[in-house]
């Protein structure tokens, strides 16, 4: 007799079926969701113990741990979904440690009337996010709550990942003298998001940047023994994660504007929308800093990945008592960078 | 970009700087302000300042909508979203701005009422059309840049007989501002910083043109030059000023002639003038209360006047202690002369408008020119 017959008498409509709040309850409905699309699509040695909890050995050396809740709207977007997202998001704070990263752990709330066939496309997704960058989802868990009182899904993830013994890298390592790189264009993502909002009716065809950076971050450490701090410019762009630095390491920062990579389309979008692209949101950069006399090998090593391409070194680090970032207009004048203050865009991942 | 870089073109705008630093006269001082928080926002972003002769300054004047709007009527706005249980649309700039007890427009959303950031009138129209059962009040704000699409909205609202959509009109106007502004008794003090000329406004004009601007530079003897929100148009403007001073000339001029003229746009001005007409008095934060100041819904379109339709409770509200927007809205005083800048007020915990909006002059000197008094305080 088939077991999985006798679990699930009845299939469940993937096509035009609905979150119910039997999802979440604990029964066998929850039960069905859980082994026929999560594990289904995850599908790993660890979430197959079937336990609440993934067991795996210790790896030696420092472990890293993070999480990142996942809320953007829209869900789906040019160049991902919040699935692939919430992948890449978790993998990449867990990298800029210098890590390898090792596991994923996902959480997810679903509201009540979701289509299942949504949920579907996004686990879909997710499940090849992660079997690309090579780490798996071992453990999870499933709330459904009332309609009106989520917005379709927020998936929460988790990552553990494991320092490579002799790696020291930390925000408040930045030192005056030391440059700044970053491995591509920015704003990509935020754009990307801005032109799929329903109340904008803006058109373009920019791709969200999401990806997952650990490979490229393995390379850079592979060719490079001295970098100081690695760090992803996500919500707050450039302009916020370089403002944490600077006071991480108590250092000032200046910037070139001319040299930091912006695509046209990216660039002419902001102008329009009066944003500034420094503070427009990133889900596949780094910034690195590391000694000047070790940039250029930086550089050559992060172009030579393909997802440094269009690194550049765009300034550096400079003592600072004020732990001002600056910038050295491409108009020729100069002008603080400073945090963007309230918001830019509303859940952007 | 095109037309866009053509105008932040770093090798003209050295050689300007070059031009602009060999024609002034170095015992006297250039005292320039620039009404328009456009331009303020152009000087500090691309470090126009930077560029500058020591002896040429940049007064921040009171062009910035945020800005001047009373926090009186700001609490209006907030009653018809909390008392009245309107869907407000507003501009998002408008959003942040602290009122009384440091409510905003954001934190009555936060707290239930229905306020919708909106980025043109045509949004508010169709938020009316989709939510038939809902007052829909378009908070409208603006110089005459804003005051056409206002105008717009109202008449389509008419023709298509919607009966939930009014219009809560705050629409000001830049002569009687600057005007005002010149007759300030604070600027006929000797101590007082003189304004030697103006760099007039751009998207304003293009609406208005420059003729309005021909009396006020004849009757205070003062240089007017209409110029657009890029930086090259700044540079380009300061030396057509500079020369005008050297030479004591007191004309309008215009150097935004790739989009104003003389008359500007006409038929912009038959639609305002259609929908709205001239306010006896209206309060501008920081200057008061100024006549013929500002605009009001006609009779004619009265159905799409929220002051009209809503029962509106007069609001007394005081500036918070010690915030010296005022004075800076009128160029008698710059940020860092305020206690507050940089202490309690901070863009992300604003306390007089002229934090709030990325064109308010304090923001911009928190956002952009920072820097530049640390770097000064060395060099000294």
């Amino acid at each position: 007799m088939s077991t999985n017959k006798t679990k699930f008498p009845l299939s469940m409509n993937l096509r035009k079926g609905h979150v119910e709040m039997t999802h979440g309850a604990g029964g066998r409905a929850m039960a069905q969701l859980v082994d026929e699309l999560f594990i289904a699509h995850f599908d790993n040695e660890l979430l197959r113990q079937g336990n609440d909890q993934a067991v795996f050995a210790s790896p030696g050396g420092r472990l890293v741990m993070s999480t990142d809740g996942h809320v953007v709207s829209p869900l789906f977007f040019p160049g991902g979904d919040i699935g692939s997202l919430s992948v890449h998001g978790t993998i990449n704070d867990v990298a800029m440690s210098g890590a390898k990263p090792l596991y994923l752990c996902a959480g997810f709330i679903l509201e009540e009337g979701f289509a299942l066939s949504d949920l579907e496309r996004i686990v879909i997704s997710m499940a090849a996010a992660s079997r690309k960058a090579g780490v798996p989802v071992v453990t999870g868990d499933t709330k459904v709550v009332e309609r009106g009182k989520g917005d379709g899904v927020f998936i929460t993830t988790t990552g553990i990942g494991v320092v490579p013994g002799g790696v020291r890298i930390s925000g408040d390592r930045a030192r005056p003298g030391d440059k700044i790189l970053v491995n591509g264009f920015i704003g990509d993502h935020g754009v990307a998001i801005l032109s799929k909002r329903e109340n904008l009716g803006f058109e373009s065809q920019i791709s969200s940047d999401s990806a997952a950076l650990h490979d490229l971050v393995a390379h850079m450490l592979a060719s490079v023994d001295d970098i100081h701090t690695l760090r992803d410019p996500t919500r707050g762009g450039l302009a916020a994660t370089l403002n944490e630095i600077a006071w991480q390491s108590g250092v000032g920062i200046d910037l070139c504007e001319d040299d930091i990579p912006l695509r046209p389309d990216v660039r002419a979008a902001c102008e329009l929308l009066g944003l500034d692209p420094l503070h427009v949101a990133n889900e596949g950069k780094l910034l690195a800093i590391c000694p000047a006399q070790s940039a250029p090998h930086l550089l050559a090593a992060m172009q030579a990945h393909e997802l440094g391409k269009n690194a550049a070194i765009i300034g550096e680090v400079r003592q600072d008592e004020n732990r001002f970032v600056t910038m050295q207009t491409g108009f020729g004048g100069s002008r603080i960078v400073d945090w963007i203050a309230g918001e830019q865009l509303p859940r952007i991942c | 970009m095109k037309y866009v870089d053509e105008f932040r073109d770093r090798k003209i705008a050295r050689h300007l700087a070059a031009v602009i630093a060999a024609e002034v006269v170095p015992q006297r001082l250039y005292s320039i302000m620039e009404f328009c928080g456009g331009h303020t926002h152009a000087i500090f972003r691309y470090g126009v300042q930077d560029m500058m002769p020591d002896n040429v300054r940049f007064v921040h004047g009171p062009g910035c909508p945020v800005c001047v709007l009373p926090v009186s009527r700001l609490a209006q706005a907030m009653q018809l979203a909390e008392r009245f249980g309107v869907i407000l649309c507003s501009y998002g700039d408008m959003m942040r701005v602290p009122a009384a007890k440091k409510r905003s427009l954001l934190s009555a959303k936060a707290a239930g009422a229905d306020v919708r950031m909106v980025y043109s009138t045509r949004d508010a129209l169709q938020i009316a059309r989709d939510n038939p059962d809902k007052q829909v009040v378009f908070f409208a704000i603006g110089f005459e840049t804003t005051t056409p699409p206002s105008a717009v909205a109202i008449k389509q609202a008419a023709a298509e007989g919607l009966k939930n959509f009014t219009v809560f009109c705050n629409h000001v106007l830049t002569p009687a501002a600057i005007q005002h502004i010149m007759q300030s008794p604070e600027l006929r003090e000797p101590e007082a910083v003189s304004i030697d000329g103006f760099l007039g406004p751009s998207h304003v004009s293009a609406i208005i043109g420059s003729r309005p601007y021909e009396y006020f530079a004849d009757r205070f003897q003062k240089p007017v030059i209409i110029t657009g929100f890029e930086p090259l148009d700044v540079m380009q403007a300061v030396l057509m000023l500079v020369r005008q001073i050297n030479t004591g000339r007191h004309e309008v001029e215009n150097e935004y002639f790739r989009v104003v003229t003389r008359d500007g746009n006409r038929k912009a001005q038959a639609l305002v003038d259609e929908v709205f007409e001239l306010r006896r008095m209206f309060e501008w934060r920081g200057l008061g209360d100024v006549p013929g100041s500002a605009l009001k819904i006609r009779d004619e379109y009265k159905d799409f006047d929220a002051e009209r339709r809503f029962a509106l409770v007069p609001v007394n509200i005081r500036d918070v202690r010690g915030c010296e927007c005022p004075a800076i809205l009128r160029g008698v005083k710059k940020p860092t002369d305020c206690k507050l800048f940089g202490t309690i007020c901070t863009p992300d915990n604003p306390q007089g408008s002229c934090m709030v909006s990325s064109e308010g002059s304090c923001a911009a000197y928190w956002s952009y020119g920072r820097y530049r008094r640390q770097k000064q305080a060395v060099e000294a």
